[in-house]
C-alpha cells in the first residue's frame, strides 16, 4: 500500500450572493484529524458540501483542494476519494448489510468476501451479512456505515456530526472506535461538529466558525 | 361454384361499360378479371359504425368469405359514427393525399353521403359496373340510383335496404296509433311513455320528417332542394304538432334520448312504452338479446313509413379500390343479402329484386324466419322516400332553435 | 449531455404536436380551409357559433361543472385527510379508493347512470315496496339540465386521482410532527390538520388541480352519458359539429374548439383568482385560534363523504357486473328475471386482438414517457435546477382540450406525410401520458434524500451506478404507481386512438366505445368490464411488486 498522502485545502473561499461565509487554509496529514466547529448556519456543513462535491450552485467557491499531487475540487464527487461519514447511518434500505458493505467495496479488489467477513467481525457483527439493515439497533447501524466507508478504500475521510444522533453511553464507544480505526488507516480526517466531546476524542487540531 | 352467373353478369353489363370512367391508375370495373386479379391480396378497410354486435359479427363472416373467395383481407374499422371516416377522409384531402387513403370502403347513406360527394370526396363511377349490380333491378327500383332524392350515378353500391317502424310492448298498450294525430292523443292520455331521439340524430331526424310528410297535404315539394321562402309555411303544419306533443313526452320533453339505442333501453326499463326504430327487425333481435321484453310487437302508420337504403362508397383516395369493388359486388351477392336478411344473424333487409334472381337464390330467402315481433314485408306498408337532405337539415337546424334553449 | 437535452425533447414531443394541431384548428375558425373552398380569413364562423341555440347555457355549464367538480372533489380529499388518523378504517377506505382510479371514466359513468336512473337500481331496490312504483318515475335525473348528474360522475373519478395525488406529496411535509405540533398547542386533531397541513399541501397538488378543472371542462365521454342534452356541454356540441354530416359546420366546430380552449382558461383563471382570495381570506382563519369549532362535522364528514363517493363507484361497477350476465330485465325487479353468459361468450372472441393493441400501445408509450420524464427529472436533480417555470409546458396537453387540436393534428400528421400506424397512435398517447406520469412522479423523485445519492458517490458509485443500483430501487414502488397511472391514461384514450390510428389499431377503449353507440348495455358491460380489467392488473402490479421485491427489508415497504 502507498503511504497515504496529506489533504491540503489551499486558500478556499466560500461565499453566498457575495458574501463571505467562511475561508480556511489548512493542512491534514495522514491520521490527523481536523475538527471545524461552530454553531449552524456558520457554513461548516457548506464547507463539507464543498469538499465532497455536492455544493449546491447557490454558493460560490474559490481556491483549491489537493490530494497529494491529484487537484480535488475540479473531480466529480465519485472521483475524489473522500469517504462521507453522516449523521445518520444512511445504509440503503433496499440492500442486505453485505449488500451496503459490498457496495462500497471497489469493483477490482480481490478477495471481496473474506474482506466483508473480516470487516464484520471487527465490529463484532459477525453473521449478520444476510441481516436487513432496518432490523439492526441504531449502534449497530453506525457500526456497519462506518465498516462501509472504510471499504470503500477511500484516501481521506469526511465526518458530518457522525455522532450527534447516538444516545449517550454509545456515543462514547462509537468515537473511540471511528478515531481508532482512521488512526490505524492512517487517513487525513475532517471532523464537523459542534460538540466539544467530539472535539476532544479527536484529539487533532481545532478551527472555529462563526 | 361462381362460374355459371358470372358469365351472365358480364354479359349484362356490357351496356354499362360507356359509364366507367377509370382513373390514372384506377381499377376498371368493367374489365372485371383485371379488378379481380388486382384485388387479390389487398387488405380492405372497411369503416363502418360498430355499434351492434350482430351486425359486427356479419362483417366478420364476410371477411372469412372474400378471404377464402377472393383472397382480400378485411379489416372492419368500427366506427361510433360514420362521420368519423368522412373527417379522416377530408383530413387526408387537406393535407394532399391522394393516392394512399387510409378508408377504403364506408358504409353510408343520405346527407354524409351528400356531403362527400359535393366536396369530390368519392371515387367513381363505378357502382353500376358491378356484376351483381342489374340483380337489384335498378331501373324498376329508383331507390337504388336515388339516395335522399340524390341521384346516386354509381359512386356508391347499394348495400340494404331499412324502414322507419314504430314497436310497443303488448302488455302496457292496447291498441297502437295508427297515425301522427291519433299518435298525440295516445301521449296525451299516457304521458311520458312515448319520446324520440334527439335532433339531429338520424332516427330523431326521421321521426320529425315522418311527422311532416303525414301532416302535409302536398309532400312533393320535399323531394327538391328547399327554397328558403317555402319553409316557414310547409313546416307549419309540424311545428304545431311538436309543440302539441312534447309536453307529453317522456320527461315532458324537456330532454331526450340520444339515440335510438338509448330510446330502446327506456323501452326495456318499462319508461316508455312506444318508441321506434330504423330496422324492421329491432324489436326481434333486441328480444333475442334480453333487451326487450318478448311481449313487443312492430307495427306501422296507415300512410307508410320513411324508408331508404344504406350504400358502399369508396373515397377518391382510397388506397385499394380494387378489393373495395370486390367485397361491394360479393355484399350484393344472393348469398351475402340472405345470410344478412337472417334475423338469426342480423336481419337488415336485401336490396335484391326477388324477379332477377334464380329460383334456387330466391330458395335462400324464402326460408328465412323472421322472428316474432318482426312484420311481414307484405304488412310493412308503402315506403315514404327521404326528402332532400337540404330540408333534413333545415329541419334539423329549426328544431333546435324552438327547442334548445 | 444527452441528459441535458432531455428536458428539451420531453417538452418538444408535447408541444410540437400540440402546436401543430392548435394552429390547423384556429385556420378554420377564422375561415381557412381549402379544401372545403374556404381561402379567405373571416369571421362568420364566429357569428354561426354564437347565433347557435343554446350556446350560452352550453358554455356555462362547461365552465361551472369544471369549477364545482373540482371544489368538491378537493374538498371531499381535504376533509377525509383532515379526518383521517391512520386506524385500519381509514387506510381501509384509502385502499379501497385506488383501484377506482383504473375504471375509465365512461365506464363509470355507465355504472352511475344505471344506479341513479328512475328505472334505476336504487329505484328498483325500493320499488314498488317503498314507493309503490310499478312503473319508472317521470323524473329528470340522469341528463338534468344543471348538470347535476354530470358532476357527480366527475367527481367520483377525481376523488381518487387527487386522493393519490396528496399522498404522494404528504410525506415530505411530515404531517405527523405538524398536527402533533399543533395538538400540543391545544388544537384538534382535524382542525390541526386543516390549518397547518393543508396550507403546505395545496401548493404542492396545485398543478394536479389544474388538470382536474381542465378535464372537468372539456369532458367528452362522460358529458355524453351523463350530461344535460338540451342543450349539450360545449365540448360535446363541438364533437358533433365536427361529426356533422354537413361539412360547412366544420368551421364553426372550429372556432367552436378555440372557444373551449378560451373557456378553460377562463375557468382556470377563475380559480387562480379564488386562489389569490382565500389566500387573503383564510389568513385570518388559520390564526384566530380557534381550535375545534368545526371539528367533529369534519371528522364525520370527512370520512362519510370519501366512503360515500367509494361505495357509489363500487355500486356503479357492481350494477355493470350484474348487467355483464343478465337476462331480460323489467322494472321493477331488483335483479335480472334470468342470467346468461351470453353477452360475455359474444364479445370474448372478438377481443384478443384490441387487448393485445392496447397493452402494446399503453405499454409503448408509458415506458418512453417514463425514459423521458425520468431522464428530465435526472437532470433536474443532477443540476440542482429548482422547479422551473417550464414546467408549465408539459401540462399543456392536460390542459388544451382533446377536441381542440386532436382534428388538426391528423392535419398536420397526414402533411408530412405520417400514414396511421402504431406508432402514431403511441405518439399521441405519449402527448397524455407523459403528463401524467411527470405528476404523479416529479414529488416522490424531487423529494427523495440527496444524501443517499451523496452517500453512495463518497462510496465510489459513478453517477450512473448510483442511479441504477440506489435511485432506482428506491423509488421502485413511485415509479411503478406513476407507471400504472399513465398506463391507465392511455388505456382510456379514445380520440387519438381512433384519429391518429385511422382506425386501424383498434383497441378495447375504441371497441368500448363503437359498442357503447349501439346502446345495448349488457354488451357495453362487459366490455366496460374488460377495459377495466388491464389498467386494475397494472394497479396490481404496482403494489405487489416492491411488496415482493423488499419482502425482507423493512424500511421499503413504509416508502410509499
Amino acid at each position: 500500500m502507498t503511504p497515504n498522502p496529506t489533504l491540503l485545502i489551499q486558500q478556499v473561499q466560500i461565499t453566498l450572493h457575495g458574501e463571505t461565509l467562511l475561508a480556511i487554509d489548512r493542512a491534514i496529514a495522514p491520521g490527523e484529524v481536523l475538527t471545524v466547529m461552530g454553531p449552524s448556519g456558520s457554513g461548516k456543513s457548506t464547507l463539507l458540501a464543498y469538499l465532497a462535491g455536492f455544493m449546491s450552485p447557490v454558493f460560490k467557491a474559490q481556491g483549491q483542494v489537493f490530494l497529494a499531487n491529484t487537484r480535488l475540487d475540479t473531480l466529480p464527487a465519485e472521483k475524489r476519494g473522500l469517504g462521507l461519514l453522516f449523521q445518520d447511518p444512511l445504509l440503503f434500505p433496499h440492500l442486505s448489510v453485505g449488500g451496503n458493505l459490498r457496495f462500497g467495496i471497489p469493483q477490482r479488489t480481490a478477495n471481496k468476501q473474506a474482506q466483508l467477513a473480516q470487516a464484520l467481525h471487527q465490529v463484532g457483527l459477525s453473521g449478520y451479512e444476510d441481516r436487513d439493515p432496518a432490523t439492526l439497533s441504531g449502534g449497530q447501524q453506525a457500526r456497519v456505515a462506518l465498516m462501509r466507508l472504510l471499504l470503500s478504500q477511500p484516501r481521506a475521510v469526511l465526518l458530518d456530526e457522525p455522532f450527534s444522533k447516538l444516545d449517550t453511553a454509545l456515543r462514547q464507544e462509537m468515537r473511540t472506535l471511528v478515531f481508532n480505526q482512521l488512526r490505524d488507516a492512517g487517513l487525513p480526517a475532517l471532523l464537523v461538529t459542534h460538540d466539544h466531546a467530539d472535539t476532544k476524542a479527536a484529539g487533532g487540531p481545532v478551527i472555529e466558525l462563526g | 361454384m361462381l362460374k355459371p352467373c358470372h358469365t351472365r353478369r358480364l354479359a349484362s353489363i356490357a351496356p354499362l361499360l360507356a359509364l366507367a370512367l377509370p382513373a390514372v391508375a384506377a381499377p376498371d370495373p368493367s374489365d372485371w378479371q383485371s379488378v379481380l386479379a388486382q384485388a387479390e391480396g389487398q387488405t380492405v378497410y372497411w369503416n363502418a359504425w360498430g355499434g351492434e354486435a350482430r351486425t359486427n359479427a356479419y362483417i366478420e363472416w364476410v371477411a372469412q368469405q372474400v378471404d377464402e373467395r377472393y383472397g382480400i383481407e378485411l379489416v372492419h374499422v368500427k366506427l361510433g359514427d360514420t362521420s368519423e371516416a368522412v373527417s379522416r377522409v377530408l383530413a387526408e384531402k387537406q393535407a394532399g393525399n391522394d393516392d394512399a387513403g387510409s378508408v377504403d370502403m364506408i358504409w353510408i347513406n343520405g346527407e354524409n353521403f351528400a356531403a362527400m360527394k359535393d366536396n369530390d370526396l368519392l371515387f367513381g363511377p363505378w357502382a353500376e359496373s358491378l356484376p351483381n349490380y342489374p340483380l337489384t333491378d335498378p331501373d324498376n327500383t329508383p331507390a337504388v340510383r336515388y339516395d335522399w332524392t340524390i341521384p346516386v350515378e354509381g359512386l356508391e353500391s347499394p348495400w340494404s335496404s331499412s324502414q322507419v317502424v314504430f314497436y310497443y310492448d303488448t302488455a302496457l298498450v292496447e291498441e297502437p296509433p295508427d297515425n301522427m294525430p291519433e299518435l298525440l292523443d295516445w301521449a296525451a292520455q299516457n304521458p311520458g311513455e312515448f319520446t324520440y331521439p334527439q335532433v339531429p340524430n338520424f332516427l330523431g331526424n326521421a321521426f320529425i320528417t315522418q311527422a311532416l310528410l303525414e301532416l302535409s297535404d302536398n309532400t312533393e315539394v320535399f323531394y327538391a332542394p328547399m327554397q328558403e321562402d317555402e319553409f316557414d309555411e310547409a313546416t307549419a303544419p309540424l311545428w304545431a304538432y311538436l309543440d302539441e306533443l312534447h309536453p307529453h313526452l317522456w320527461r315532458s320533453g324537456r330532454a331526450f334520448p340520444s339515440n335510438s339505442a338509448d330510446l330502446r333501453s327506456l323501452m326495456g326499463d318499462s319508461e316508455i312504452s312506444i318508441a321506434l326504430s330504423f330496422s324492421t327487425t329491432e324489436a326481434s333481435g333486441a328480444i333475442a338479446n334480453y333487451e326487450l321484453p318478448d311481449t313487443v310487437r312492430s307495427y306501422v302508420h296507415d300512410s307508410g313509413m320513411i324508408g331508404n337504403i344504406s350504400f358502399m362508397a369508396i373515397p377518391y383516395n382510397a388506397e385499394h379500390k380494387a378489393g373495395a369493388m370486390v367485397v361491394a359486388n360479393y355484399l350484393m351477392s344472393p348469398e351475402a343479402q340472405a345470410e344478412k336478411q337472417d334475423p338469426e344473424v342480423w336481419g337488415s333487409n336485401t336490396v335484391l329484386s326477388m324477379e332477377q334472381l334464380s329460383a334456387e337464390e330466391r330458395a335462400l330467402f324464402d326460408d328465412i324466419d323472421l322472428g316474432i315481433a318482426t312484420l311481414p314485408p307484405s304488412e310493412l306498408g308503402k315506403v315514404l322516400g327521404q326528402p332532400h337532405p337540404s330540408w333534413v337539415d333545415a329541419l334539423a337546424e329549426a328544431w333546435q332553435t324552438r327547442y334548445v334553449n | 449531455m444527452l441528459l441535458r437535452l432531455a428536458p428539451w425533447i420531453l417538452i418538444s414531443v408535447l408541444v410540437v404536436p400540440l402546436a401543430a394541431g392548435l394552429l390547423m384548428v384556429i385556420l378554420p375558425a377564422f375561415g381557412y380551409l381549402p379544401v372545403l373552398g374556404g381561402e379567405t380569413f373571416h369571421f362568420d364562423a364566429w357569428q354561426a357559433l354564437w347565433q347557435r341555440p343554446g350556446l350560452y347555457r352550453s358554455i356555462l355549464l362547461s365552465y361551472a361543472s369544471g369549477l364545482i367538480t373540482t371544489l368538491v372533489a378537493l374538498a371531499i380529499v381535504a376533509l377525509f385527510l383532515a379526518a383521517s388518523r391512520g386506524t385500519w378504517l381509514d387506510r381501509g377506505i384509502r385502499r379501497l379508493v385506488s383501484p377506482l382510479l383504473a375504471i375509465p371514466h365512461a365506464a363509470v359513468a355507465f355504472g352511475l347512470a344505471f344506479l341513479i336512473a328512475p328505472s334505476g337500481l336504487f329505484v328498483r331496490w325500493v320499488s314498488p315496496g317503498l314507493t309503490g312504483w310499478e312503473r319508472p318515475p317521470d323524473a329528470l335525473i340522469v341528463n338534468d339540465p344543471l348538470g347535476l348528474s354530470l358532476m357527480a360522475g366527475l367527481v367520483l373519478k377525481e376523488v381518487p386521482f387527487l386522493l393519490l395525488m396528496c399522498l404522494a406529496a404528504l410525506p415530505q411535509l411530515d404531517p405527523e410532527r405538524r398536527v402533533t405540533l399543533a395538538r400540543s398547542l391545544g388544537y384538534s386533531a382535524n382542525i390541526a390538520w386543516l390549518k397547518s397541513v393543508f396550507p403546505v399541501l395545496y401548493p404542492l397538488i396545485r398543478l394536479p388541480v389544474y388538470a382536474v378543472i381542465a378535464y372537468a371542462t372539456s369532458v367528452v365521454d362522460m358529458a355524453m352519458i351523463l350530461g344535460p342534452t338540451l342543450p349539450p356541454t360545449l365540448s360535446v356540441s363541438i364533437l358533433g359539429w365536427f361529426n356533422d354530416p354537413d361539412l360547412d359546420h366544420r368551421y364553426m366546430a372550429s372556432a367552436g374548439a378555440v372557444l373551449q380552449l378560451g373557456v378553460t382558461l377562463a375557468a382556470l383563471l377563475t380559480w387562480w383568482l379564488g386562489e389569490q382570495c382565500v389566500k387573503r381570506v383564510s389568513q385570518g382563519w388559520l390564526i384566530n385560534g380557534a381550535r375545534n369549532t368545526g371539528s367533529m362535522a369534519i371528522a364525520v364528514g370527512g370520512r362519510l363523504l370519501l366512503t360515500t363517493t367509494t361505495l357509489l363507484a363500487i355500486s356503479a361497477i357492481g350494477g355493470l357486473v350484474i348487467f355483464s350476465v343478465a337476462g331480460f330485465w323489467r322494472f321493477p325487479d331488483a335483479l335480472p328475471g334470468t342470467f346468461t353468459l351470453d353477452h360475455w361468450q359474444r364479445i370474448l372472441p372478438s377481443v384478443t386482438t384490441p387487448l393485445l393493441n392496447t397493452l402494446s400501445v399503453g405499454l409503448a408509450a408509458t415506458l418512453s414517457a417514463a425514459v423521458m420524464v425520468v431522464a428530465t427529472l435526472e437532470n433536474a436533480v443532477r443540476h440542482h435546477l429548482p422547479v422551473s417555470r417550464s414546467q408549465w409546458l408539459l401540462y399543456l396537453p392536460l390542459i388544451v382540450p382533446q377536441v381542440a387540436f386532436l382534428f388538426g393534428l391528423v392535419v398536420a400528421a397526414e402533411s408530412i406525410n405520417v400514414r396511421p400506424q402504431m406508432a402514431l397512435v403511441i405518439a399521441a398517447h405519449l402527448l397524455f401520458v407523459a403528463p401524467y406520469l411527470y405528476l404523479s412522479l416529479s414529488e416522490a423523485y424531487r423529494r427523495l434524500d440527496p444524501r443517499w445519492m451523496q452517500a453512495a458517490h463518497s462510496l465510489g458509485a459513478s453517477p450512473w451506478r448510483a442511479f441504477w443500483q440506489v435511485r432506482l430501487p428506491l423509488l421502485l414502488a413511485p415509479l411503478l404507481t406513476a407507471c400504472a397511472v399513465s398506463l391507465a391514461v392511455s388505456i382510456g384514450q379514445y380520440l387519438p386512438t381512433l384519429l391518429l390510428g385511422g382506425g386501424r389499431v383498434p383497441t378495447i377503449t375504441t371497441e368500448a366505445v363503437a359498442m357503447a353507440s349501439g346502446g345495448n348495455r349488457r354488451l357495453i358491460a362487459v366490455l366496460a368490464l374488460l377495459q377495466a380489467l388491464l389498467p386494475f392488473i397494472g394497479f396490481s402490479l404496482a403494489l405487489l411488486i416492491p411488496r415482493l421485491a423488499w419482502a425482507k427489508r423493512r424500511q421499503m415497504r413504509g416508502v410509499a
